[in-house]
């Protein structure tokens, strides 16, 4: 989906221009790098500067892995990087948003709020897939319960007893209700 | 092969029908598991926390392993080497590689910009199944897999992937000077081992500050320092004003991130909802309560989300924020000084050995912090073959 509210990047600043703009003769600036204190770098030491920063990404790049599967890449790099895991490519309707969350920047919540939204349908899609698979999910194990029971069981039993009463009050209240409407159409 | 498979927020299971790792990359490794730990980071994950986490993944980013097999371009490393590998995934050549922020790849994530790959931590970092299972796949394996020196125990060396060197980093990116006081947020893993090892750069006082009363009892004993619980404490930067001669600490570190307790707003949109990047109470605490002019050290990881903290109050004290992933593989060679000297002793933050068949109770046990759990570690039942 083209996004009709994108601006026109600007030419002007294009990469390649980058470094032919900052390399260019700075003679009309009055002063230009007088208070220049190569000390003055709060980076240090975790970053040990070399200047490579100022060559940006003009370096010999590793050869880059096959691209095999559905990879999708963020809009604030040109394309994917020359190593990438192949896990879980996008699928189903989670898939669908994540490639619609995909043509956002990073810096937006039309990137983020989507994946979060196709994480929880994802879910979802999980239990779909193990039943196609015969798979029955064990949700007591998968939440690892096992070990609730081993060290914290007083509290397990609570939790169950009151997760036990809540849903038979609500069944006992909607059974009367049922009961209700159908004496009121009888 | 066995590995971790995600089902969703709190659900995980053992998985013995997940396939092999392959060589997809002329330097790619493929590593048997030897250990693999559960990091506090990856109960983010667990909690559904880190956007675009997709159920099947396999997490895991702190394991060591025997290297199985090897792309036809790795030269630095041979068939039957057992190695330690750093968390982050860098391809070395890059210019932020090249001025050794290794956690700063731009090679090895598609997915994000603002985050280099991560084994196993969800495809914001990368898209790659981690080392919670038997079997995983390295790239770039000329760069990051150190081999263990002899004589190192394997319960320490897997602990300098991520914990050791993520909580010397965070002393480090303090500039801590001597005598300077240190609060540490966060009695876990990371912020015990910030704690220990800001002695190493000088501090003259170290505080934890945490609500967990066994963690405060653990760090207390093995980083020799101050710890309180802030649930005792009423307003926790008021007593830290107060313990520093009204002053403020001269650097405070956030090692505790977006899964944060003490402020019921900030776990409401930070935790349950969660609108923002997740609740960052301590990273708020550690701005109120540092000096003027002080230091505010970040590695507690943060969603990608804005977050609530006072940035105001960043600027009119003139505090310096420094904060970034471990750069693991350059810190390995003087960590790994610290630990054969007996300078630190990092196996002794481990509580708990459980086998790769037992993850899930290894997550529910870490999350909920049951049996005094500080730190499990899995063990594959391929990791002695």
């Amino acid at each position: 989906m083209e996004n009709k509210n994108k601006p026109e990047p600007d030419k002007t600043i294009e990469a390649d221009n980058d470094r032919k703009i900052a390399n260019s003769s700075k003679d009309h600036i009055p002063g230009w790098g007088i208070d220049a204190n190569p000390e003055n770098d709060p980076t240090y030491p975790m970053k040990h500067w070399n200047g490579a920063d100022h060559q940006r990404f003009n370096y010999e790049k590793p050869v880059q892995q096959p691209i095999d599967v559905e990879i999708l890449h963020s809009t604030e790099r040109p394309g994917v990087s020359r190593v990438f895991g192949t896990s879980t490519p996008p699928s189903g309707l989670s898939g669908m948003i994540r490639r619609f969350a995909f043509k956002y920047s990073e810096s937006t919540y039309l990137h983020w709020v989507p994946l979060v939204l196709a994480d929880r349908i994802n879910v979802v899609e999980g239990y779909i897939d193990d039943l196609a698979h015969g798979i029955i999910p064990n949700p007591f194990a998968e939440r690892g319960w096992p070990a609730e029971w081993k060290y914290n069981r007083k509290s397990l039993v609570t939790k169950v007893a009151v997760g036990v009463a809540i849903t038979a009050a609500v069944v006992v209240f909607l059974n009367q209700k049922n009961k209700k409407t159908k004496k009121l159409f009888s | 092969m066995l590995a971790m498979n995600f089902r969703g927020p709190f659900r995980v299971r053992a998985d013995r029908n997940r396939p092999m790792p392959e060589i997809k990359h002329p330097q790619d490794a493929i590593v048997r598991v030897t250990r693999s730990c559960i990091c506090g980071s990856d109960l983010h994950l667990y909690h559904g926390l880190v956007p675009d986490t997709r159920v099947g993944m396999t997490f895991g980013h702190e394991f060591t392993g025997v290297v199985e097999e090897l792309g036809p371009g790795v030269q630095n490393l041979k068939v039957g080497d057992h190695v330690m590998v750093p968390f982050n995934i860098a391809c070395g050549v890059c210019p932020f590689c090249q001025q050794q922020l290794f956690g700063n790849c731009h090679e090895s994530n598609p997915q994000a910009t603002a985050v280099a790959g991560i084994f196993g931590y969800s495809h914001t970092a990368g898209g790659y199944d981690g080392g919670q299972a038997e079997y995983v796949r390295v790239p770039y394996a000329n760069v990051g897999p150190t081999i263990i020196p002899d004589g190192m125990d394997l319960d320490d060396a897997v602990l300098l992937t991520d914990v050791v060197p993520t909580g010397y980093q965070a002393a480090e990116m303090g500039g801590i000077q001597k005598g300077d006081t240190v609060v540490v947020f966060g009695a876990g893993p990371v912020g015990i081992m910030a704690a220990k090892c800001a002695w190493l750069f000088g501090a003259g006082r170290v505080i934890v500050i945490d609500h967990i009363e066994y963690r405060l009892e653990f760090v207390k004993q093995y980083a020799q320092c101050e710890a309180y619980n802030f649930k005792e404490l009423g307003d926790v930067v008021e007593f830290l004003k107060r313990t520093t001669g009204w002053y403020g600490a001269d650097v405070c570190i956030d090692a505790v991130g977006c899964d944060a307790a003490g402020d019921a707003f900030q776990s409401l949109v930070g935790r349950k909802l969660p609108l923002t990047g997740g609740a960052a109470t301590a990273l708020h605490w550690a701005i109120n309560s540092v000096k003027k002019g002080g230091i505010v050290s970040i590695v507690g990881v943060y969603g990608p989300l804005d977050t609530l903290v006072p940035i105001g109050n960043v600027v009119n004290k003139g505090i310096t924020i420094r904060a970034n992933q471990a750069s693991v593989k350059r810190l390995l060679p003087i960590l790994i000084d610290h630990v054969m000297s007996g300078r630190l002793n990092p196996k002794a933050i481990i509580s708990h050995r459980l086998p790769l068949e037992e993850v899930a109770e290894g997550y529910h046990i870490f999350s909920a912090k049951r049996d005094n759990c500080i730190k499990p570690v899995l063990i594959p039942p391929r990791a002695n073959a």
